[in-house]
Order: C-alpha cells, then structure tokens, then sequence
C-alpha cells in the first residue's frame, strides 16, 4: 500500500471506441466460438488467421492448474483475459479485434509469459489518429481492471474461507495469491481514500480510528501470532472491502496521464516496500506482490502503447528491454508457481532486483512527459 | 613550546599562518563584547558566545554543519555526573571560544600523557560552534520506572514520551538517550571535534548511544539569512521561528516560569527525528507532483498561487491540495503552534540496494512538545502526501535548560541543585 491515500481528481476519458464500432456479432456468429484447449502444458487455438471484428474463445481447462487466457496485441498489450479458469471448468472471452497480429496466450499457473501462439486478423484497419490512440488507452486498461477485479473478489473469497474455517495453511497458500490482484491493480484501489489503508494497511500505519485490519492483520495472525481464531470479522470486513474497491474500480476510467503515473507508482512501490520487505513482513512474500506490481504496471504501459509507438518509438524499445531485464532477473526466484521468499534472498540478489527495477523506472518516468506533449 | 593557555586561532597568529589566523584573532575582541547580548549573526570564523541567559544554538543563526549525539548515562553517582557536566560545560566554554578542549591543549603536554584535546582542530577558527545540551526523560526514570538520581520529581511534563505515529518505523538504537548534545559549526570538523572531546571527557561515565552528521542546514532562524534547500530540492526554513520574532519566541520556543519546573524557565524542548528520504523514486516523480506535495514552487520557494517566496500560503484556495505539507504543518492548521526548525541533510553512505542512505536530520525546539511537535506530526503522518517519499528511523526528545550564566555556573546546575 502507499503511505498516504492518493487524492485526486479524476479526469473521465470518454470513451472513444477507435474502430469500427461494431455491435453486432457477425464474426463470431458467423464461425461460432474458437475453442481454445488449455491444459498445464498446452494451449491449442482453433484458429490463427481471422477477420476483424468481435471473436469469441471457448477455453476449457483440462490440466490441474488453475489458468488464464490472454488475446496480446504488440507489447503485450491486452486486448481481451479471461483469469482463473479453475481445472475441469470452461469459459468464453469476447473480444473486438481490429486487423494486425496478435499473439494469444494461456498462463497454467497464472505466472510467466504463458504459452503463446501467434493469432493474424485481416480486414480494414484504418491508422489511429493520436487523440484516438489515447483514448484507447482508458478502454484498455479498463478491460485490465475488469478482469483482474473478478479474480480478486473470488480468490479473497476464497482466502476469507480458509481463515475463517481455521485451516492455516491453506491461507498461508492463499494469502500472496489473493495479493497478487490487489497489488496489480494498486493505483486504482488507491484512489478511494480509506479503503487501500483499511485492506492494505500496515501494522504501524494504524490509527485509533484506523486500527490495524485487512490482508496484513492476518498475515500477522497467520505467521506470527499463528492464532486466526479471533479473525472471523477481520476476514469479512476484508471481503466487503475488497467488494466495494472493486465496484467503484469497475466504473474508473483513468486518463492516460493517471496511467502513466499508475505504471511509475508502482514500480515505487516495489522499490520503496517489497525488495526491503517491509510489506510481508511477517510472510516474507514480497516477492508475489513485486511481481503484480510489475505485471500491473507493463499493463499500464501496453495500454499506452500505441500512443507511445507514435510519439517515441525510442521510449518503447527502451522500456521493453528493460521489462525483459526485470523478468529475467525476478526469475531467478521462481520457485514452482510461485516465489521465494523475501528474506531468504541475499543483499547481492536483492540489490540485483533493486538495480532492474530502477532501471526500469526510469524510462517509465518519462511516459507521463510523453503522453502529456501536444 | 608555545604556552599552555594559547588558544588555537592565536598560534596560528603566532606563527603567521595569514588570513584565517589573524581574521580569527580579531574576532576575539567582537565577541568578548557581545558576550552577554543574545547571539546575533556570526560571520563565518566568528565565534558565537558561550554564556548567556539561553543556550546558543537555538536562535543562533543555524550554522552549515551539525554533529549530534545522544548519551547513555553509565555512572550511578550523581556526584560524578554533576562533576561531568561541570567539566563538559567548561571543555564547551573553551571549544566554542576557538580554544582547545582541555587547559594543556592538543599539543603543549608532556610526552608520556594523551593530550586533553585531540589535536584535529588545531589551526581552526571558533567557525561559530554552538554546544547545545538536553536531558532525556530516561535520565529523570528509567523504562523500569526507577528515579535515577533523585531527579524525578523535577521531571517536566513536557518531557512525556513522544507517541508512536502513523507509519513510525523507528529503529530503537539510534533513538532516545539520556542526554542529547547538539554542536553546529559552520566547518564540520570544528563540530566533530566538539563531539568528540565531550565524548572523551566523558569516557566510563556516560557512553556514546548514537550520532549523527548533518552536512547542509536545512532551516533558516535568522531573517538575515538566505533560505537553505533540503535533498528534495526545495527550499526549507522559509516558513520558521526566526531569532528577530521576540514575541513568538516568547509564545513558542522558551519555556517560562509557571509552565513546569522552575529549572527548566528560559530553556526549550527539542525534538530530533532522524527522517531517511526515499530520494531515488522521489527523483522520478514529475515536478507538478513535487510541488503539489510540498504546497510551494520549486525554484522560488513561493506558497503555490503566490509569486513570491515570503507571501504568506492561502489555505483557502484548494490550489494548496488538502494532503500539502505546508498546508498541513501551518500554524493555522495546528491551533496556532509554531516550531523553531533547526534540521540538516545527511547522507550516510548508502544502503546496499543502490540507493543512498539520505534524509533530514529534524530538529525543532518549541516550548512544550505536547502542544507543538506532537499533533503536527500526527497531522503530518496521517495526511502528509510527503510520507510515500518518508521514513522516521530515529526519535528523540530532550529537555534543553536555560543558558549558563558564566564560568561558575554549569549545564543543568539548577537542576541538580
Ligand atoms: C524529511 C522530512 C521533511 C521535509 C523534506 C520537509 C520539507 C519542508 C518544506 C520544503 C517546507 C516548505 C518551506 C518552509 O516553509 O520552510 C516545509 C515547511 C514546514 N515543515 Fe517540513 N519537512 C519535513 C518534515 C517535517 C516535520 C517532521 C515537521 C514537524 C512535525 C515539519 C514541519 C514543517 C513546518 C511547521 C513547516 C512550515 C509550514 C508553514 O508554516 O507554512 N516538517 N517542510
Ligand atoms: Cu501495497
């Protein structure tokens, strides 16, 4: 969380849909849904060429693992993600496609790259005019919200019932997983006053009429007290407020500058709190919240890209290599499907980490310089 | 050998060593005339008067360089901390006067003893060293509650502990202690050296809890001087108890008779935070944001909406955002309270993870903590936009007694008495 709740005043975008405004489903109705076969070690796509317009795909988990399915445009930049696609179970994306090449993606596991495959779509595409670029910006990351708002209100709910069922470790296992969301989305949950403090808060930031609650509250109980029996209420206020983040989150719609400065917010806080621990301080999962923080803040990024590509080809080429330089260095700590943990990394590892991320900030701090230039 | 009362600056003289020396020496005669007049402003050899009804270092115009260090008291014996304090407060007379810390001095001694001043200042000026001193609320009870050395009951209650904040992250060993000194100088050896005597006098008595450098003032407490700026960038101590605003000092900074112990009228509180700044992200950060932070323009210092560095903020326009430091630390904000800042950059070499280890060295003096420092800083920690780009590691508060009077009086005598 950030020390001190953002105030700002936010600027709505409307919301300029760049091409073809099409409401009708003809693409997709036309070939009836692409069935996307997902499993812990494949994702096999029903098609790789299309025309442009609405597509719908039918992903069905046959692995043990729980997964996600992306539509990438150039930079990662998503176009459509359906998450938490629990194993045995099958979802639809729908998602307008303009011509260009996409590549698509599945995530067993919900980590990495994913297991990608390159998607074409023909048809008329017409140039975006830079006002329009911008516009698509808001859209984008609105799209990003919206997916990573649902998975965080199911895996909280699924946090909040551990606790409060009383099985330690399968919060234990739960609790970075649920974070996970809420760190990628951080620059939104902050704008809505007390409710980032009351889920996010640390233990010294408490006050008599903000007393220590939410994600760090039981984390302490989970790892250093070890008794959650008295965190029944905790948990549930845990849920409401994660509910009613989510609600006002889903009706944001963030100008490009706020997503630009969200991109750069984050990767502060990865500098200020997760690589000196002093976010899981009891848990030591730093490493799960530096990696949301770094996924929502490329999110940001790849939603601004198209503007960007058309101002500063140069900022991109530098801001992609050093998102590579970030994941190859965070991979060193991969442990399975998750991380290691922050206190067993060695001060040379995490200058290592330190050293990547400012690196990256840096381009990234140059983005709102960009956007903001007529 | 030279004689063993010459002071450092007149063995320069002596030896014709030029402009410093004989700048130096004519000094002497100013401030042997001002002696009992409140500090004015010092030129930079100048030397600022040790006696006065105040402690210097206060209102003193805030010199460049700061080293501070807080104490452990190790004796039980009252007799010989009284003795302590006697021996300090004379080693203080001297080093602020441009002298060697001992009688003998750094070099005039014989062979086979350890000089009685370390020698590193030999050739110095005065460089207007201030040696201000404090006492702890751990030297009046300790944390098991016991009354050390009969001093209890003269504990003021404006030395309470200061509560924990919002967002505190204090580490326990650089904070606190049972006396405090604060020596400033405007060449950082001068005050070094100033520490580190006091610190040898005070050997097997009272042992070193912390210290701490400050290499660039980060107040102004004078209106004869230029606004200084903090490692932000922007200029600090615009807003500030200055040594010319007698009736605020009086409202403010001095503790007067009737508002607690009688020893404590004409002396101040001071609060010291150690505050690293995150100054890499903070570097990062747009310049519209920065100032939106602080309240003020960056390059003239001005409140933002004004045009000018000394117009007064307008907290009723909403150009001032509602989390804006200034806004937030404003007398009008804090029922009326005004703080003496008195702080210093530091940078502490770095921190392992790229970063340099640098803050401000906060210090504020005021007249009673629980109405000044406290709620300002817990308006401060619960709404300051500033706190992303803060941390508090160190706290210290200490009771500063009122000035000694002359060679027979010493540091804390009415206390004791
Ligand atoms: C590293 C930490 C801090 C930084 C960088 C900082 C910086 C500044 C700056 C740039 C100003 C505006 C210039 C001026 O009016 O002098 C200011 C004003 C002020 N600050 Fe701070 N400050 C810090 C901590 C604190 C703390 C801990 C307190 C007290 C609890 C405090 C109290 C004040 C006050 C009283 C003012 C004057 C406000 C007014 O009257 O308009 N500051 N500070
Ligand atoms: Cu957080």
């Amino acid at each position: 969380m950030r020390r001190t709740p953002l105030i700002l005043a936010l600027v709505t975008v409307s919301a300029v849909a760049a091409c073809g405004d099409k409401s009708d489903d003809t693409a997709a109705s036309a070939g009836g849904p692409i069935a996307v076969k997902a499993s812990d070690t494949a994702c096999e796509v029903g098609k790789n060429t299309l025309d442009a317009g609405t597509h719908v795909f039918q992903i069905a988990n046959s692995g043990n693992k729980v997964t996600e399915f992306y539509v990438y445009a150039a930079g990662d930049r998503v176009m459509g993600e359906v998450e938490n696609i629990t194993p045995g179970l099958s979802r639809e994306l729908r998602v307008e496609l303009p011509a260009g090449t996409y590549q698509t993606a599945c995530k067993p596991g919900m980590i990495g790259a994913g297991i990608r495959a390159d998607l074409t779509v023909s048809g008329s595409a017409a140039p975006l005019t830079e006002d329009a670029a911008l516009a698509q910006a808001t859209e984008s990351y609105s799209r990003y919200i919206t997916s990573q708002s649902e998975a965080l209100v199911e895996k909280t709910t699924d946090f909040v019932t551990a606790v409060k069922g009383g099985d330690i470790e399968k919060s234990k296992t739960l609790f970075p997983i649920a974070r996970t969301y809420y760190e990628r989305i951080e620059p939104v949950a902050e704008i809505f006053g007390d409710l980032d403090p009351k889920i996010d808060g640390r233990e010294d930031d408490a006050t008599a009429e903000l007393p220590f609650s939410g994600f760090h509250k039981i984390e302490k109980d989970l790892w250093a007290t070890k008794d959650i029996s008295k965190d029944g209420p905790v948990a549930d206020q845990l849920l409401t407020d994660v509910k009613e983040v989510v609600a006002k989150a889903k009706a944001e719609k963030l100008s490009p500058l706020q997503l630009a400065n969200g991109a750069k917010e984050l990767l502060d806080e990865v500098a200020n709190s997760k690589i000196t621990g002093e976010e899981d301080r009891y848990s030591h999962t730093d490493l799960w919240d530096f990696a949301a923080n770094v996924d929502g803040s490329q999110a940001a990024v790849a939603a601004l890209r198209p503007a960007l590509e058309q101002r500063n080809p140069d900022l991109v080429k530098q801001i992609d290599t050093a998102f590579t330089n970030v994941d190859n260095e965070l991979a060193k700590y991969r442990v399975g499907d998750g991380w290691k943990y922050q206190n067993e990394l060695s001060q040379t590892e995490l200058k290592g980490l330190s050293d990547v991320i400012n690196a990256l900030a840096e381009p990234i701090s140059k983005i709102a310089g960009v956007i903001a230039q007529k | 050998m030279s004689s063993s009362q010459v002071s450092r600056r007149r063995a320069i003289a002596l030896a014709g060593a030029g402009v410093a020396g004989v700048a130096g020496a004519a000094a002497i005669g100013g401030a042997l005339a001002r002696q009992d007049s409140a500090p004015s402003a010092a030129p930079v050899a100048d030397q600022v008067a040790f006696y006065g009804p105040v402690q210097a270092g206060i209102v003193t115009p805030a010199q460049d360089r700061l080293h501070f260090v807080a104490f452990d008291v190790l004796t039980k014996d009252r007799d010989r901390l009284i003795q302590l304090l006697k021996d300090w407060t004379a080693a203080a007379a001297r080093m602020t006067a441009g002298k060697d810390a001992g009688e003998v001095g750094a070099v005039a001694g014989i062979l086979e003893a350890p000089p009685d001043d370390t020698g590193e200042a030999i050739g110095l000026p005065a460089a207007g060293l201030t040696i201000t001193i404090g006492f702890g609320p751990t030297l009046f009870r300790d944390a098991t509650g016991k009354d050390r050395f009969g001093l209890a009951a003269r504990k003021p209650a404006a030395l309470a502990d200061l509560p924990h904040f919002p967002g505190d992250t204090i580490d326990a060993a650089l904070s606190a202690g049972d006396i405090g000194v604060q020596a400033c100088a405007n060449d950082p050896q001068v005050a070094v050296h100033a520490i580190r005597n006091l610190a040898r006098i005070g050997m097997g008595v009272v042992s070193v809890r912390w210290s701490q450098l400050g290499f660039g003032r980060t107040s102004s407490t004078s209106t004869t001087q230029a606004t200084p700026r903090n490692l932000f960038g922007f200029k600090d101590g615009t807003a500030n108890l200055k040594a010319e605003e007698t009736d605020l000092l009086r409202e403010h900074l001095w503790a007067a008779t009737g508002d607690g112990p009688e020893w404590m009228a004409g002396g101040s509180y001071m609060v010291t935070r150690k505050i690293r700044m995150l100054i890499e992200t903070w570097d990062r950060t747009s310049l519209g944001e920065q100032e939106d932070i602080v309240g003020r323009t960056k390059g003239e210092g001005a409140p933002i909406g004004q045009g000018q560095e000394f117009d007064e903020p307008d907290l009723t326009s909403t150009s001032i955002l509602a989390d804006a430091h200034v806004r937030l630390a404003h007398p009008t904000t804090n029922s009326g309270a005004h703080l003496l800042r008195r702080g210093y950059n530091f940078v502490d070499g770095s921190d392992g993870l790229g970063r340099l280890n640098a803050g401000l060295f906060f210090i504020a003096y005021q007249r009673d903590p629980r109405t000044h420092f406290v709620p300002i800083q817990l308006n401060l920690a619960r709404h300051d936009a500033m706190n992303e780009y803060l941390r508090h590691v160190s706290s210290g508060l200490f009771a500063c007694p009122p000035g000694v009077s002359g060679p027979d009086d010493y540091w804390g005598r009415a206390l004791f008495a």
